[in-house]
């Protein structure tokens, strides 16, 4: 059957038009505005056609903020890790084996998560002062690596639940231990699971701001990215071209990851509560 | 004619103590397994928190150590829940987390209704749309403050001068002025997070049987009727999950504020209560109070989350 041309067909593909140009527009811009001079920036009306500079990300290269991008890196990587491989432990412990209260037990983990950012931060910082554990890699990625760990728990839970027990029962019945068998059959199995809830706790350490702006010192050594972007006005604002660039170098990452789990988005956004 | 006894007519028996002879038994594996999450969760949860509960019962400053905290009970609730601006910024918060996830749920379902049929393209526009709630929200936050400039300078007014001159306004003072500092901030989390409204409307959608559609086309339907009694119906569900996570997640919104309209500004416009409890803790240095703060809007969010956990329960079991 022929698609009829109607109105219902060109409204539809007019709102599909209207919709992915309010979400180019914004990014198009920070690319535009990454590649302006100054004076192209701050004309009275937005300038379409201009001439091109690299002076934003040349004026990159000369501020710390290479320094703080690779302080994200180092604080997002590590936390990554930990968090990963110790959520992927004890998502298979829940998953596999009966355990007392457990219900309470992965709402106590997810709930460490629900609560406001600032809220956590608090006892933190005063616990952090105590431990002069403030403006430290160390601090950072401890706290990362707690927060990301209730998400990779529960995420990695949802990933083990769908690996059939039978494999690991062969296993154990070939004479490998219960280690064996997680090490050499469930891992394997898990991979594509443990890849994706890498990536999704990559992306919240690398965007995180609440805890980064309250534990580290403006222009201190740990900084990372976000408060270090945010926290760059010079005595008449914002310079908005290095903003603009600095934003670019941060976002392209993060297109490149969400690229690579746009399969399973759903389920990293809902906590794993809804597969597909 | 007997077999013996193999693997496959004779299946193991997990968790048996035959197994124990070789490596760590099940029990031990479980508790090294699940140790390690629960000391993390402990030390970096469980002791601060409890630590802010007992300041929350003290005048304390952090950053006056030479002044002992001092002991006042409960007056640090009492001042709070008796304090009207307290009240102002629940309200704030309540009006922006009603509005914003609102406007996203609409839009967000109305979107997904345009992309649930194919159409050149697809999978790209599909990606794309997705890609802002993956960005961080102080940085989107901050850009947009770019965006919403308030001379012609700025792409939002530029846009809308054709209507501006038509009605004779002036251009918006959208991050500056009380009545429009709101909106901005609607606006901005609108275009976050409609994409998620989205991308779950669109997996409700997608799993509805194409067989009920067609057995109401045979019954001559109207596509009001179908929407009304087939789609509604089983795509709520999931909308409901969609809508409680973005509830809770815009009450404790902070980086956009903290960004967009400077702290929740113009004057506390827009300050939100996590704005409030930043500004209380780590602005004024409050600390006692701040800690009473948090631990009334930690309930707050228990509350909601129980109301949340159960909900989704509830919703396994129907499946």
């Amino acid at each position: 059957m022929p698609t009829r041309r109607n109105f219902s067909y060109y409204l539809s593909r007019f709102s599909i038009l209207l919709v992915v140009l309010i979400y180019l527009i914004p990014i198009y811009w920070i690319i535009v505005t990454s590649l302006k001079y100054g004076s192209d920036i701050s004309a009275p009306f937005p300038k379409f056609f201009f001439k091109i500079t690299f002076e934003n990300y040349q004026k990159l290269f000369a501020s710390k903020y290479f320094s703080q991008l690779l302080n994200s890196i180092i604080i997002g990587f590590t936390s990554t890790i930990l968090a990963v491989g110790i959520g992927t432990l004890s998502a298979y412990a829940f998953s596999r084996f009966k355990i007392a209260g457990e219900d309470d037990l992965l709402f106590f983990i997810l709930s460490t998560r629900m609560l406001p950012p600032i809220v956590v931060v608090i006892p933190i910082y005063l616990m952090y002062t105590v431990l002069k554990l403030r403006d430290t890699h160390f601090g950072l990625i401890l706290l990362y690596t707690t927060f990301n760990l209730s998400f990779a728990v529960w995420l990695m839970k949802g990933f083990i639940d769908e690996i059939p027990k039978e494999y690991e029962d062969a296993a154990l019945v070939d004479g490998y231990t219960r280690f064996q068998a997680f090490i050499k059959v469930v891992l394997p199995q898990a991979s594509t699971g443990i890849a994706a809830t890498a990536v999704f706790c990559l992306i919240t350490a690398w965007n995180e701001f609440a805890f980064a702006l309250v534990l580290t010192e403006v222009g201190g050594k740990a900084v990372t990215a976000p408060p270090s972007i945010v926290s760059a006005t010079g005595k008449t604002g914002y310079d908005w071209g290095k903003v603009a660039a600095g934003t670019f170098i941060f976002l392209v990452p993060v297109a490149i990851f969400t690229f690579l789990v746009r399969k399973h988005l759903l389920r990293g956004v809902t906590f794993g509560a809804i597969k597909k | 004619m007997e077999t013996e006894p193999t693997e496959f007519n004779n299946p193991p028996r997990v968790g048996s103590f035959a197994r124990t002879s070789t490596g760590l038994s099940d029990y031990q594996v479980k508790m090294v397994f699940i140790m390690p999450t629960m000391i993390l969760l402990i030390l970096m949860n469980i002791f601060p928190l409890l630590w802010s509960l007992v300041l929350s019962f003290y005048k304390y400053r952090v950053n006056r150590p030479d002044l002992p905290p001092e002991f006042i009970g409960f007056k640090n609730y009492v001042r709070l829940l008796s304090d009207p601006d307290v009240w102002g910024y629940f309200q704030t918060t309540a009006y922006f987390v009603v509005t914003a996830v609102s406007a996203q749920f609409l839009i967000g379902f109305g979107v997904a209704l345009l992309l649930n049929r194919e159409f050149r393209y697809k999978g790209l526009v599909t990606t794309l749309i997705l890609l802002p709630m993956m960005l961080s929200p102080v940085i989107v936050g901050l850009f947009w403050r770019f965006l919403f400039k308030s001379d012609t300078s700025g792409l939002i007014n530029y846009f809308l001068l054709p209507l501006l001159n038509f009605v004779q306004a002036t251009p918006i003072p959208w991050t500056t002025d009380p009545k429009f500092a709101m909106v901005s901030i609607v606006i901005v989390d609108t275009w976050m997070w409609t994409p998620f409204m989205m991308l779950i409307s669109l997996a409700g959608l997608s799993a509805i049987p194409k067989y009920l559609y067609e057995a109401a086309d045979v019954d001559r339907a109207s596509n009001w009727f179908k929407f009304r009694w087939i789609t509604l119906p089983l795509v709520s569900p999931l909308l409901m999950i969609a809508i409680l996570f973005r509830t809770m997640d815009a009450f404790k919104m902070f980086d956009i504020v903290y960004v967009l309209t400077r702290e929740g500004g113009p004057g506390t416009a827009t300050e939100t209560v996590s704005m409030n409890l930043y500004k209380l803790a780590f602005r004024s240095f409050n600390t006692g109070k701040s800690c009473a703060m948090a631990y009334i809007l930690l309930i707050v969010i228990v509350a909601l989350s129980n109301i949340y956990v159960k909900y989704l329960n509830q919703l396994k079991r129907e499946a």
